[in-house]
């Protein structure tokens, strides 16, 4: 499906966001200003904002937000000129009643994330959004979890319910390649022209960049990727990164190369606490095909009952936990102190 | 004696309650009224010796004897529509849809309270699982912020949970304040589609004050535990109750599992045997009343 505004591909950063995991759900109104603007600026179209695990988010499961998310929106939406502000919420958290909040608030895109084998829990969220005329994508999580023929028929349920975009979301960063490719080519074949297709990556593997190009590549037209990498896990496709290949492959993204170089510098490394790198327990999530924003809270425990993180992730994989049962990185934690396998002090 | 029973709604609820109430002293189930003759839920209330329709509640109207109680497993808005019916003609209503005309009841909770009402809604099954522990935190602290997790497995969320998703969150977050006696409340559901399915998993973390004595928190918790276990025997704590700080605040965090007991449905579906089970133990009271009342000889205790 072929973009009205000009653009191959509509970039998403997701940076206040997603980075929300990262900066453990501390964000101020000011670090949103000054990263909005900046990246306004850099003629970033879409820029997210909310609670790392969506609207409502705010919880002892997920980490509690240092300010409320909904002033971190408005500031958004007041410090940008050209973007659009989006944000995200999830079904069996969020509620209806955060959509209509954001709305209220100036948010023109609404991203409706479930799990890849649950899009028909989002039904009446897409209804109420595209009635009230928000914009709408839908997130299909841990899309590496299921096959592509089973994807397509997932994005069809949201699509039907009034989904503009699906994207293919790689909640673990465990996709490689030609996973992406066939996911993302499963998914606009079947919606040809009724929905786009999008693609959120996770570096875990190393290689968000180089899905984000495959996934161009097989149609998809909005990417998500968030500047400075500032993401859960290891991070997201870094968006200066991006927009620099993506301008030499001549896929037009309307992003400034160097603008957006400077953004993730000068504006958006300052407010992290520290660089999203590629570590043990960030790996081990990609290679165990664990839910990215898992990582803060498996350090957490791990420091807590004195366990091994990694065999925590690696529990979470076996037992094919899905986005949203941080819980049981303490159960898990606990057992694992039980059993005292793995304590190397105590 | 015992009293007799309609079940409404011949689905996997429905179904699942009648083969509990079957096996109740206090209730005999005599009739199922369902959509659809040839459904599995029917087919199996007509071998198990009940009379069935398709006719929709209005059928126990034109009925010679008349059930003392009916159970509603339809949607709430089929409850909505029947409650008036079941109140003219004197039936004591539970029900198990969102419909919550009655007040919410979690057995060990508020039983007692409200066993005389002639509506009961049974709230959420996520609410029936963790409502019990909040409640056993809040009688020994203050707790001025609980949260419940409910993750259920994929196979066991049916159309009209997956439909109004949102209804779970918000009824279950009133209940948890409301009965469970939290200041504040918020409750997440969680669908997992992992095959083998898993067992429906419930966490339940409350906030509480610097000086919260640990050891009769979690006392409080186990001797709950054991209460609801009388009637959902599958009912059990993952972990020890764990006691933390977040950020300031302390809390505990309390793991649970729900395993059903397999009546029509699989083991998995703890969450939808927790609302059945609940569901039978208040029949069971509203039948002991019954009995007592009518002067005749109560049996000798429940059914379990």
């Amino acid at each position: 499906m072929k973009r009205t505004d000009g653009l191959d591909v509509r970039i998403t950063d997701t940076c206040l966001r997603d980075g929300s995991h990262a900066k453990r759900h501390a964000f101020t109104e000011d670090h949103v200003r000054s990263i909005v603007r900046a990246l306004d600026a850099a003629g970033m179209p879409v820029i997210e904002v909310s609670h790392g695990d969506g609207l409502g988010g705010s919880s002892f499961n997920y980490g509690f937000s240092l300010t409320d998310e909904r002033k971190l929106i408005a500031a958004a939406v007041s410090s940008a000129h050209r973007a659009k502000i989006a944000a995200l919420m999830l079904p069996g958290l969020g509620t209806k009643d955060d959509i209509k909040a954001i709305r209220d608030l100036g948010v023109s895109i609404v991203r409706i994330a479930t799990h890849c084998t649950e899009a028909d829990i989002a039904d009446q969220h897409f209804g109420l959004a595209r009635e009230m005329g928000l914009e709408t994508v839908g997130f299909l999580m841990m899309a590496h979890t299921i096959p592509p023929e089973k994807l397509a028929v997932q994005a069809r349920i949201m699509a039907d319910a009034g989904c503009q975009c699906v994207y293919v979301v790689d909640s673990a960063g465990a996709l490689i390649l030609e996973q992406v490719t066939d996911r993302v080519s499963a998914l606009v074949a079947e919606l040809g022209g009724d929905a786009e297709t999008g693609f959120h990556g996770h570096e875990n593997l190393s290689l968000s960049l180089a899905n984000s190009i495959c996934a161009a590549r097989a149609g998809a037209v909005q990417i998500d990727g968030s500047t400075r990498r500032f993401g859960a896990g290891s991070g997201n496709t870094s968006c200066e990164a991006m927009a620099a290949v993506f301008e030499k492959l001549g896929i037009v993204t309307g992003l400034d190369v160097l603008a957006m170089i400077d953004a993730a510098e000068d504006v958006v490394r300052p407010a992290m606490d520290s660089e999203c790198v590629l570590d043990r327990l960030a790996l081990i999530m990609g290679y165990a095909g664990v839910y990215s924003s898992f990582l803060k809270h498996a350090y957490r425990a791990a420091e807590r009952y004195q366990v091994s993180g990694a065999s925590i992730l690696l529990e979470c994989g076996r037992q094919k936990l899905v986005g949203g049962q941080e819980d049981q990185i303490i159960q898990i934690a606990a057992h694992l102190a039980r059993q005292g396998s793995t304590a190397p002090s105590r | 004696m015992s009293a007799t029973a309609a079940i409404v709604g011949s689905g996997n609820i429905g179904t699942d309650l009648m083969y509990k109430l079957l096996r109740s002293k206090w209730i005999e189930p005599k009739w199922m009224i369902g959509i659809d003759p040839t459904s599995e839920g029917m087919k199996r209330a007509a071998d198990a010796g009940l009379a069935v329709s398709v006719e929709g509640a209005a059928w126990l109207e034109q009925l010679p004897e008349r059930p003392a109680i009916v159970f509603e497993a339809t949607s709430a808005y089929v409850h909505r529509a029947n409650a008036p019916l079941y109140e003219r003609l004197g039936i004591h209503a539970i029900d198990l849809t969102p419909a919550a005309i009655g007040p919410y009841v979690i057995p060990p909770v508020n039983l007692a309270e409200h066993a005389e009402r002639m509506n009961i809604n049974m709230v959420t099954c996520g609410g029936q699982a963790t409502i019990p522990i909040v409640h056993a935190v809040s009688r020994v602290v203050p707790v001025d912020y609980a949260e419940i997790v409910a993750t259920v497995s994929s196979r066991s969320a049916g159309p009209g949970t997956r439909q109004n998703i949102d209804e779970f969150t918000r009824t279950t977050s009133g209940a948890v304040e409301k009965l469970g006696g939290a200041r504040k409340g918020k409750a997440i559901i969680i669908l997992n589609p992992a095959d083998p399915p898993l067992i429906m998993r419930d966490t339940i973390y409350c906030s509480l004050p610097a000086d919260a004595d640990e050891q009769a928190i979690a006392d409080s918790i186990r001797a709950r535990v054991r209460e609801v276990q009388d009637y959902v025997p599958g009912y059990r704590l993952t972990a020890d109750p764990q006691f933390d700080e977040i950020g300031g605040r302390r809390r505990v965090a309390v793991f649970i599992e729900v395993e059903g007991a397999g009546d029509f449905l699989p083991p998995y579906a703890g969450n939808l045997d927790i609302m059945t089970a609940a569901a039978t133990r208040v029949g069971e009271e509203v039948a002991r009343r019954l009995a007592e009342k009518s002067g005749k000889t109560a049996l000798n205790g429940a059914s379990r």
